[in-house]
Protein backbone atom coordinates (compact mmCIF):
# COMPACT_ATOMS: atom_id res chain seq x y z
CA UNK A 1 0.00 0.00 0.00
CA UNK A 2 1.40 3.35 -0.78
CA UNK A 3 2.22 5.89 1.89
CA UNK A 4 4.52 8.19 0.26
CA UNK A 5 2.92 11.90 -0.34
CA UNK A 6 4.30 14.24 -3.11
CA UNK A 7 4.74 17.03 -0.69
CA UNK A 8 5.20 17.69 3.03
CA UNK A 9 2.57 20.73 2.63
CA UNK A 10 -0.13 18.08 1.19
CA UNK A 11 1.06 15.45 3.77
CA UNK A 12 -0.42 18.02 6.46
CA UNK A 13 -2.83 20.05 4.31
CA UNK A 14 -5.59 18.57 6.85
CA UNK A 15 -4.18 19.71 10.15
CA UNK A 16 -7.03 22.03 11.33
CA UNK A 17 -6.93 24.88 14.59
CA UNK A 18 -7.33 22.97 17.71
CA UNK A 19 -5.61 19.80 16.36
CA UNK A 20 -3.63 17.50 18.69
CA UNK A 21 -0.45 16.83 17.19
CA UNK A 22 2.33 14.09 19.22
CA UNK A 23 5.93 15.09 18.91
CA UNK A 24 8.47 12.78 19.43
CA UNK A 25 12.04 12.85 20.36
CA UNK A 26 14.43 12.52 23.77
CA UNK A 27 15.63 16.25 23.64
CA UNK A 28 18.01 16.63 20.16
CA UNK A 29 17.37 13.02 19.42
CA UNK A 30 14.72 11.48 16.84
CA UNK A 31 13.04 14.95 16.74
CA UNK A 32 10.40 15.45 13.85
CA UNK A 33 12.26 18.84 12.53
CA UNK A 34 10.83 19.34 9.05
CA UNK A 35 7.06 18.33 10.16
CA UNK A 36 7.71 20.76 13.19
CA UNK A 37 8.72 23.86 10.43
CA UNK A 38 6.17 22.64 8.10
CA UNK A 39 3.45 23.17 10.79
CA UNK A 40 4.85 26.83 11.52
CA UNK A 41 4.78 28.01 7.69
CA UNK A 42 1.16 26.30 7.63
CA UNK A 43 0.65 28.54 10.48
CA UNK A 44 -2.15 26.27 12.35
CA UNK A 45 -3.34 27.72 15.42
CA UNK A 46 -4.45 26.82 19.01
CA UNK A 47 -2.35 23.35 18.79
CA UNK A 48 -1.66 21.24 21.37
CA UNK A 49 1.70 19.47 21.52
CA UNK A 50 1.88 16.15 23.00
CA UNK A 51 5.71 14.84 23.39
CA UNK A 52 7.37 13.00 25.71
CA UNK A 53 11.19 14.33 26.74
CA UNK A 54 11.66 17.71 25.98
CA UNK A 55 11.55 17.45 21.76
CA UNK A 56 10.87 20.80 22.05
CA UNK A 57 14.26 22.00 23.96
CA UNK A 58 16.04 19.97 21.19
CA UNK A 59 13.79 21.96 18.67
CA UNK A 60 14.37 24.92 20.34
CA UNK A 61 13.99 27.66 17.47
CA UNK A 62 10.93 25.70 16.05
CA UNK A 63 9.53 26.26 19.46
CA UNK A 64 10.65 30.04 20.16
CA UNK A 65 8.74 30.62 16.47
CA UNK A 66 5.58 28.74 17.51
CA UNK A 67 5.61 30.55 20.86
CA UNK A 68 6.04 33.80 19.21
CA UNK A 69 3.07 33.05 16.21
CA UNK A 70 0.88 32.20 19.12
CA UNK A 71 0.55 28.40 17.52
CA UNK A 72 0.68 27.00 21.01
CA UNK A 73 -2.80 26.73 22.83
CA UNK A 74 -0.70 23.55 25.01
CA UNK A 75 2.58 21.20 25.67
CA UNK A 76 2.07 18.01 27.31
CA UNK A 77 5.69 16.67 28.54
CA UNK A 78 7.65 15.00 30.87
CA UNK A 79 10.23 17.47 30.41
CA UNK A 80 9.48 21.02 28.98
CA UNK A 81 11.61 23.44 30.60
CA UNK A 82 15.26 24.38 30.73
CA UNK A 83 17.14 22.77 33.74
CA UNK A 84 18.75 26.48 34.29
CA UNK A 85 16.38 28.84 35.84
CA UNK A 86 18.21 31.77 34.46
CA UNK A 87 17.61 30.36 30.73
CA UNK A 88 14.26 29.94 31.76
CA UNK A 89 13.12 32.56 32.57
CA UNK A 90 14.58 34.32 29.21
CA UNK A 91 12.61 31.60 27.13
CA UNK A 92 9.45 32.75 25.63
CA UNK A 93 7.66 29.56 25.79
CA UNK A 94 8.23 29.14 30.23
CA UNK A 95 7.48 33.21 30.13
CA UNK A 96 3.78 32.27 28.46
CA UNK A 97 3.21 29.20 30.71
CA UNK A 98 4.07 31.61 33.67
CA UNK A 99 1.78 34.04 32.21
CA UNK A 100 -1.01 31.14 31.80
CA UNK A 101 -1.29 31.66 28.13
CA UNK A 102 -0.24 28.28 27.26
CA UNK A 103 -1.22 25.41 29.37
CA UNK A 104 2.08 23.14 30.40
CA UNK A 105 0.86 19.48 31.84
CA UNK A 106 3.20 17.41 33.04
CA UNK A 107 3.45 13.70 33.41
CA UNK A 108 6.30 11.20 34.31
CA UNK A 109 7.97 9.83 31.21
CA UNK A 110 7.08 6.37 31.93
CA UNK A 111 3.26 7.35 32.12
CA UNK A 112 3.95 9.22 28.96
CA UNK A 113 5.40 6.23 27.10
CA UNK A 114 2.23 4.22 28.60
CA UNK A 115 -0.12 7.07 27.96
CA UNK A 116 0.58 6.53 24.06
CA UNK A 117 1.39 2.43 24.30
CA UNK A 118 -2.37 2.44 25.98
CA UNK A 119 -3.90 4.97 23.50
CA UNK A 120 -2.70 2.47 20.61
CA UNK A 121 -3.74 -0.39 21.79
CA UNK A 122 -7.17 -0.11 22.49
CA UNK A 123 -6.57 0.40 26.99
CA UNK A 124 -8.43 3.46 27.37
CA UNK A 125 -6.38 4.07 31.02
CA UNK A 126 -4.11 1.94 33.24
CA UNK A 127 -3.24 2.03 36.66
CA UNK A 128 0.47 2.75 37.43
CA UNK A 129 2.84 2.93 40.50
CA UNK A 130 4.29 5.82 39.40
CA UNK A 131 4.00 8.85 41.04
CA UNK A 132 2.46 7.85 44.23
CA UNK A 133 3.69 10.18 47.26
CA UNK A 134 4.18 13.25 45.20
CA UNK A 135 1.79 15.42 43.58
CA UNK A 136 1.24 13.27 40.71
CA UNK A 137 -0.93 11.36 42.94
CA UNK A 138 -3.54 13.97 43.63
CA UNK A 139 -4.41 15.39 40.82
CA UNK A 140 -3.20 16.29 37.07
CA UNK A 141 -0.07 18.41 37.21
CA UNK A 142 -0.50 21.52 35.24
CA UNK A 143 0.26 25.47 35.79
CA UNK A 144 -3.47 25.88 34.98
CA UNK A 145 -5.08 25.92 38.43
CA UNK A 146 -8.86 25.30 36.86
CA UNK A 147 -7.63 22.06 35.48
CA UNK A 148 -5.78 20.60 38.30
CA UNK A 149 -8.55 17.49 38.28
CA UNK A 150 -8.04 14.78 41.17
CA UNK A 151 -6.77 11.09 39.93
CA UNK A 152 -8.21 7.91 41.02
CA UNK A 153 -6.13 5.82 43.00
CA UNK A 154 -6.02 2.26 44.11
CA UNK A 155 -4.86 -0.70 46.22
CA UNK A 156 -3.99 -3.88 44.87
CA UNK A 157 -2.01 -6.50 46.66
CA UNK A 158 -1.45 -3.62 48.96
CA UNK A 159 0.29 -0.98 46.53
CA UNK A 160 -0.84 2.00 45.98
CA UNK A 161 -1.45 2.82 42.22
CA UNK A 162 -2.44 6.08 40.53
CA UNK A 163 -5.10 5.37 37.31
CA UNK A 164 -3.69 7.27 34.39
CA UNK A 165 -5.79 7.40 30.85
CA UNK A 166 -4.88 7.18 27.11
CA UNK A 167 -3.68 9.45 24.58
CA UNK A 168 -4.86 9.00 21.11
CA UNK A 169 -3.67 12.29 19.49
CA UNK A 170 -5.03 13.22 16.04
CA UNK A 171 -1.58 13.13 14.18
CA UNK A 172 1.52 11.86 14.89
CA UNK A 173 4.79 13.48 13.69
CA UNK A 174 7.03 11.07 13.25
CA UNK A 175 10.92 10.79 12.65
CA UNK A 176 12.41 7.51 10.97
CA UNK A 177 15.83 6.79 9.46
CA UNK A 178 14.46 4.63 7.32
CA UNK A 179 10.89 3.57 5.53
CA UNK A 180 10.17 1.87 2.76
CA UNK A 181 6.76 3.22 0.51
CA UNK A 182 4.60 0.93 2.19
CA UNK A 183 5.14 2.96 5.57
CA UNK A 184 7.56 -0.08 7.20
CA UNK A 185 9.93 2.37 9.28
CA UNK A 186 13.58 1.36 11.19
CA UNK A 187 14.61 3.82 13.59
CA UNK A 188 18.75 4.83 13.67
CA UNK A 189 19.80 4.06 17.54
CA UNK A 190 18.37 6.21 20.66
CA UNK A 191 16.43 8.17 17.81
CA UNK A 192 13.68 5.57 18.16
CA UNK A 193 12.54 6.33 21.60
CA UNK A 194 9.13 7.94 21.46
CA UNK A 195 8.43 7.06 17.21
CA UNK A 196 7.15 4.08 17.84
CA UNK A 197 4.57 4.10 20.46
CA UNK A 198 3.17 7.79 19.10
CA UNK A 199 2.86 6.10 15.26
CA UNK A 200 0.60 3.57 17.19
CA UNK A 201 -1.18 5.91 19.29
CA UNK A 202 -2.55 8.91 16.62
CA UNK A 203 -5.34 8.72 14.63
CA UNK A 204 -3.44 9.96 11.17
CA UNK A 205 0.72 9.22 11.94
CA UNK A 206 3.04 11.05 9.88
CA UNK A 207 6.31 9.56 8.50
CA UNK A 208 9.47 11.93 7.35
CA UNK A 209 12.00 9.40 6.43
CA UNK A 210 15.49 10.36 6.19
CA UNK A 211 15.84 7.71 3.56
CA UNK A 212 13.41 6.52 1.34
CA UNK A 213 13.45 3.19 -0.42
CA UNK A 214 11.32 0.46 -2.12
CA UNK A 215 9.06 -1.86 -0.60
CA UNK A 216 10.83 -5.03 0.34
CA UNK A 217 14.75 -2.98 0.70
CA UNK A 218 14.22 -3.52 4.49
CA UNK A 219 14.60 -6.88 5.96
CA UNK A 220 11.22 -7.83 7.46
CA UNK A 221 12.96 -8.75 10.32
CA UNK A 222 14.77 -4.97 10.96
CA UNK A 223 11.00 -3.11 10.78
CA UNK A 224 10.40 -0.98 13.96
CA UNK A 225 7.14 0.16 13.33
CA UNK A 226 4.94 -1.70 10.81
CA UNK A 227 3.06 0.24 8.15
CA UNK A 228 -0.29 -0.45 9.10
CA UNK A 229 0.64 2.50 11.77
CA UNK A 230 1.85 4.88 9.25
CA UNK A 231 -0.91 6.96 6.67
CA UNK A 232 1.46 9.59 5.26
CA UNK A 233 5.32 9.64 4.33
CA UNK A 234 7.77 12.47 2.96
CA UNK A 235 11.73 12.13 3.01
CA UNK A 236 13.22 14.88 4.25
CA UNK A 237 17.54 15.88 5.21
CA UNK A 238 18.93 14.43 7.90
CA UNK A 239 18.46 17.28 10.44
CA UNK A 240 21.02 19.32 12.24
CA UNK A 241 20.78 19.26 15.88
CA UNK A 242 22.54 20.64 19.13
CA UNK A 243 23.33 18.19 21.17
CA UNK A 244 22.74 19.97 24.57
CA UNK A 245 20.34 21.04 27.27
CA UNK A 246 21.37 23.54 30.07
CA UNK B 1 18.53 28.73 59.71
CA UNK B 2 21.92 29.43 60.76
CA UNK B 3 24.36 30.49 58.45
CA UNK B 4 27.32 26.90 58.37
CA UNK B 5 30.28 26.90 57.66
CA UNK B 6 30.78 25.08 54.14
CA UNK B 7 33.29 21.63 55.51
CA UNK B 8 35.89 20.89 52.12
CA UNK B 9 34.68 17.54 51.11
CA UNK B 10 35.26 15.32 48.20
CA UNK B 11 35.03 16.43 44.65
CA UNK B 12 31.82 15.50 42.54
CA UNK B 13 34.01 13.17 40.50
CA UNK B 14 35.03 11.42 43.82
CA UNK B 15 31.07 10.95 44.79
CA UNK B 16 30.96 9.62 42.13
CA UNK B 17 33.83 6.98 42.23
CA UNK B 18 32.68 5.79 46.23
CA UNK B 19 29.40 4.98 44.82
CA UNK B 20 31.24 3.36 41.81
CA UNK B 21 32.57 0.90 44.32
CA UNK B 22 29.46 0.36 46.20
CA UNK B 23 27.68 -1.35 42.80
CA UNK B 24 28.26 -4.74 42.21
CA UNK B 25 29.66 -6.68 39.54
CA UNK B 26 26.41 -8.36 37.33
CA UNK B 27 23.99 -5.28 38.12
CA UNK B 28 21.90 -3.71 35.66
CA UNK B 29 22.48 0.47 37.03
CA UNK B 30 20.50 3.67 35.93
CA UNK B 31 22.08 7.00 36.04
CA UNK B 32 20.21 10.08 36.53
CA UNK B 33 21.37 13.71 35.71
CA UNK B 34 24.12 15.37 37.63
CA UNK B 35 26.68 13.30 39.84
CA UNK B 36 25.47 9.93 38.84
CA UNK B 37 26.12 11.12 35.75
CA UNK B 38 30.13 10.98 36.38
CA UNK B 39 29.86 7.31 37.79
CA UNK B 40 30.18 5.76 34.36
CA UNK B 41 33.76 7.33 34.13
CA UNK B 42 34.28 5.01 36.96
CA UNK B 43 33.12 1.64 35.89
CA UNK B 44 34.69 1.14 32.37
CA UNK B 45 35.97 -2.42 32.57
CA UNK B 46 33.22 -3.73 35.05
CA UNK B 47 30.54 -6.32 34.78
CA UNK B 48 27.99 -3.35 34.90
CA UNK B 49 25.09 -2.55 32.49
CA UNK B 50 23.93 0.69 32.51
CA UNK B 51 20.53 1.08 31.34
CA UNK B 52 19.62 4.16 29.65
CA UNK B 53 15.60 5.74 29.53
CA UNK B 54 15.87 6.71 26.35
CA UNK B 55 15.73 2.98 25.04
CA UNK B 56 19.36 1.78 25.43
CA UNK B 57 21.00 -1.07 27.30
CA UNK B 58 24.90 -1.21 27.93
CA UNK B 59 25.70 2.67 27.29
CA UNK B 60 29.52 3.29 26.72
CA UNK B 61 31.58 6.09 27.29
CA UNK B 62 30.79 9.36 26.29
CA UNK B 63 31.38 10.05 22.69
CA UNK B 64 33.99 13.01 21.13
CA UNK B 65 35.42 14.08 18.54
CA UNK B 66 34.42 12.09 15.08
CA UNK B 67 32.24 9.70 17.45
CA UNK B 68 30.05 12.05 18.03
CA UNK B 69 26.18 10.81 16.72
CA UNK B 70 23.27 12.74 16.89
CA UNK B 71 21.14 9.72 17.01
CA UNK B 72 23.01 8.08 20.12
CA UNK B 73 22.81 10.15 23.11
CA UNK B 74 21.98 8.98 27.12
CA UNK B 75 19.31 10.41 28.86
CA UNK B 76 21.26 13.47 30.24
CA UNK B 77 21.55 14.39 26.28
CA UNK B 78 25.25 13.60 26.43
CA UNK B 79 26.58 12.06 23.14
CA UNK B 80 28.02 8.42 24.11
CA UNK B 81 28.77 5.79 22.46
CA UNK B 82 27.64 1.69 21.75
CA UNK B 83 29.50 -1.37 22.76
CA UNK B 84 29.70 -4.99 22.23
CA UNK B 85 26.37 -6.14 23.03
CA UNK B 86 24.40 -2.89 23.06
CA UNK B 87 20.94 -2.69 22.37
CA UNK B 88 18.15 -0.23 21.32
CA UNK B 89 14.35 -0.53 22.25
CA UNK B 90 11.53 1.56 22.38
CA UNK B 91 10.21 3.99 25.14
CA UNK B 92 7.64 2.11 26.35
CA UNK B 93 9.50 -0.77 26.60
CA UNK B 94 12.03 0.91 28.32
CA UNK B 95 9.85 2.16 31.61
CA UNK B 96 8.30 -1.39 31.20
CA UNK B 97 11.74 -2.59 32.03
CA UNK B 98 12.24 0.71 34.45
CA UNK B 99 8.57 -0.10 36.57
CA UNK B 100 8.64 -3.82 36.26
CA UNK B 101 11.69 -4.23 38.76
CA UNK B 102 14.32 -5.30 36.10
CA UNK B 103 16.76 -2.33 37.48
CA UNK B 104 18.68 -3.41 40.20
CA UNK B 105 19.73 0.15 41.23
CA UNK B 106 18.95 3.40 40.27
CA UNK B 107 20.97 6.72 41.49
CA UNK B 108 19.55 9.93 41.23
CA UNK B 109 20.47 13.91 42.17
CA UNK B 110 18.27 15.27 45.26
CA UNK B 111 17.61 18.77 46.44
CA UNK B 112 16.33 17.81 49.58
CA UNK B 113 16.18 14.04 51.46
CA UNK B 114 14.51 12.97 55.19
CA UNK B 115 15.77 10.35 57.54
CA UNK B 116 12.88 8.30 56.08
CA UNK B 117 13.78 7.68 52.71
CA UNK B 118 11.75 10.49 51.15
CA UNK B 119 13.51 12.95 48.57
CA UNK B 120 12.63 15.80 46.31
CA UNK B 121 14.59 16.01 42.85
CA UNK B 122 11.89 17.46 40.41
CA UNK B 123 10.77 20.65 41.34
CA UNK B 124 12.77 23.57 42.74
CA UNK B 125 10.04 26.13 44.70
CA UNK B 126 12.28 28.99 43.96
CA UNK B 127 11.27 28.71 40.53
CA UNK B 128 8.31 29.63 41.18
CA UNK B 129 6.27 26.86 39.19
CA UNK B 130 3.94 24.25 40.24
CA UNK B 131 5.11 22.53 37.12
CA UNK B 132 8.48 21.29 36.56
CA UNK B 133 10.85 18.71 34.94
CA UNK B 134 9.79 15.37 36.06
CA UNK B 135 11.65 13.05 33.51
CA UNK B 136 12.18 9.49 34.42
CA UNK B 137 12.63 10.10 38.01
CA UNK B 138 9.70 8.66 39.37
CA UNK B 139 9.60 5.86 37.19
CA UNK B 140 13.09 4.83 38.96
CA UNK B 141 12.12 5.36 42.03
CA UNK B 142 8.61 3.17 41.41
CA UNK B 143 10.71 0.20 39.65
CA UNK B 144 14.50 0.28 40.85
CA UNK B 145 15.09 -2.86 43.03
CA UNK B 146 17.53 0.06 45.28
CA UNK B 147 17.59 3.93 44.96
CA UNK B 148 20.77 5.58 45.77
CA UNK B 149 20.88 9.20 46.07
CA UNK B 150 24.53 11.14 45.09
CA UNK B 151 24.87 14.49 45.93
CA UNK B 152 26.37 17.53 47.58
CA UNK B 153 25.44 17.74 51.69
CA UNK B 154 24.75 21.00 51.37
CA UNK B 155 23.34 23.68 49.17
CA UNK B 156 26.11 25.94 47.88
CA UNK B 157 25.48 28.67 50.35
CA UNK B 158 25.15 25.87 53.55
CA UNK B 159 21.76 25.50 54.22
CA UNK B 160 20.70 22.02 54.84
CA UNK B 161 19.75 19.48 52.07
CA UNK B 162 19.35 16.60 54.72
CA UNK B 163 16.47 17.29 56.36
CA UNK B 164 14.11 16.74 58.94
CA UNK B 165 10.72 17.57 56.41
CA UNK B 166 10.87 17.98 52.79
CA UNK B 167 9.46 21.59 51.89
CA UNK B 168 10.17 20.60 48.38
CA UNK B 169 7.58 18.74 46.54
CA UNK B 170 8.72 15.15 47.00
CA UNK B 171 9.88 12.55 43.66
CA UNK B 172 9.02 9.20 46.00
CA UNK B 173 8.19 8.83 49.50
CA UNK B 174 10.70 6.14 51.81
CA UNK B 175 12.13 4.93 48.62
CA UNK B 176 16.09 5.75 48.99
CA UNK B 177 18.62 2.95 51.00
CA UNK B 178 21.80 4.83 50.47
CA UNK B 179 22.84 8.08 50.60
CA UNK B 180 26.58 9.29 49.26
CA UNK B 181 27.59 13.01 49.67
CA UNK B 182 30.87 14.81 49.57
CA UNK B 183 31.63 14.24 53.12
CA UNK B 184 29.79 10.63 54.11
CA UNK B 185 27.47 7.87 53.09
CA UNK B 186 24.60 7.31 55.11
CA UNK B 187 22.09 3.60 55.27
CA UNK B 188 18.47 4.84 55.60
CA UNK B 189 17.48 2.38 58.37
CA UNK B 190 13.91 2.01 59.98
CA UNK B 191 15.61 3.77 62.93
CA UNK B 192 16.81 6.62 60.50
CA UNK B 193 19.95 7.46 58.97
CA UNK B 194 22.69 5.49 59.90
CA UNK B 195 26.42 7.08 59.30
CA UNK B 196 29.28 4.23 58.32
CA UNK B 197 31.47 6.71 56.76
CA UNK B 198 32.93 10.10 56.66
CA UNK B 199 35.20 11.63 53.79
CA UNK B 200 39.23 12.30 54.78
CA UNK B 201 39.62 14.97 57.28
CA UNK B 202 36.38 15.14 58.18
CA UNK B 203 34.41 13.96 61.78
CA UNK B 204 30.98 12.43 62.80
CA UNK B 205 30.52 15.85 64.46
CA UNK B 206 31.24 17.62 60.95
CA UNK B 207 28.40 15.86 59.22
CA UNK B 208 25.99 15.89 61.73
CA UNK B 209 26.58 20.15 62.29
CA UNK B 210 25.61 20.18 58.55
CA UNK B 211 22.71 17.37 58.98
CA UNK B 212 19.34 18.68 60.38
CA UNK B 213 18.03 14.93 61.75
CA UNK B 214 19.87 13.32 63.94
CA UNK B 215 22.73 10.68 62.93
CA UNK B 216 22.94 7.07 64.02
CA UNK B 217 26.75 6.76 64.32
CA UNK B 218 27.82 3.06 62.95
CA UNK B 219 29.98 1.43 65.80
CA UNK B 220 31.77 0.58 62.52
CA UNK B 221 31.83 4.11 61.47
CA UNK B 222 35.12 4.56 59.15
CA UNK B 223 36.75 7.33 56.61
CA UNK B 224 35.93 6.45 52.85
CA UNK B 225 38.19 4.54 51.24
CA UNK B 226 39.72 4.77 47.21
Amino acid sequence: MEKVFPSIDEAIADIKDGAMIAVPGFFACGVPRALLQAIIKKGTKNLTLTCGCGPLLGAADELKTLVQKGQLKKVIDSYGLFRSASKGMEDPFEQAVRAGTIEFEVYPMGTMAEKYRAGGAGIPAFYTPTGVGSVVEEGVVTNIEANRGKKETRIIDGRKYVLEYALEPDFAFIHAYMGDREGNLCYAKTARNFNHVMATASKVTIAEVENLVESGKINADDVHTPGIYIHRMIQVPRPKFAITID
Amino acid sequence: MAEKTKLKGLSRELIALRVASELEDGTYVNLGIGIPTLISDWIEGRDIVLQSEIGMLKTGPLATGDDVDQDLINASCQPVTALQGTSYFDIAESFGMIRGQHIDVAVMGALQINDKGDYAGWSNPARGLFVGNIGGSMDLCAGAKKLYIAMEHTTRDGQYKVVKQLSYPATAMGKVSMLFTDLAVMEITPKGLLLQEVAPGISADDVQSVTEPKLIISKDLQEMQF
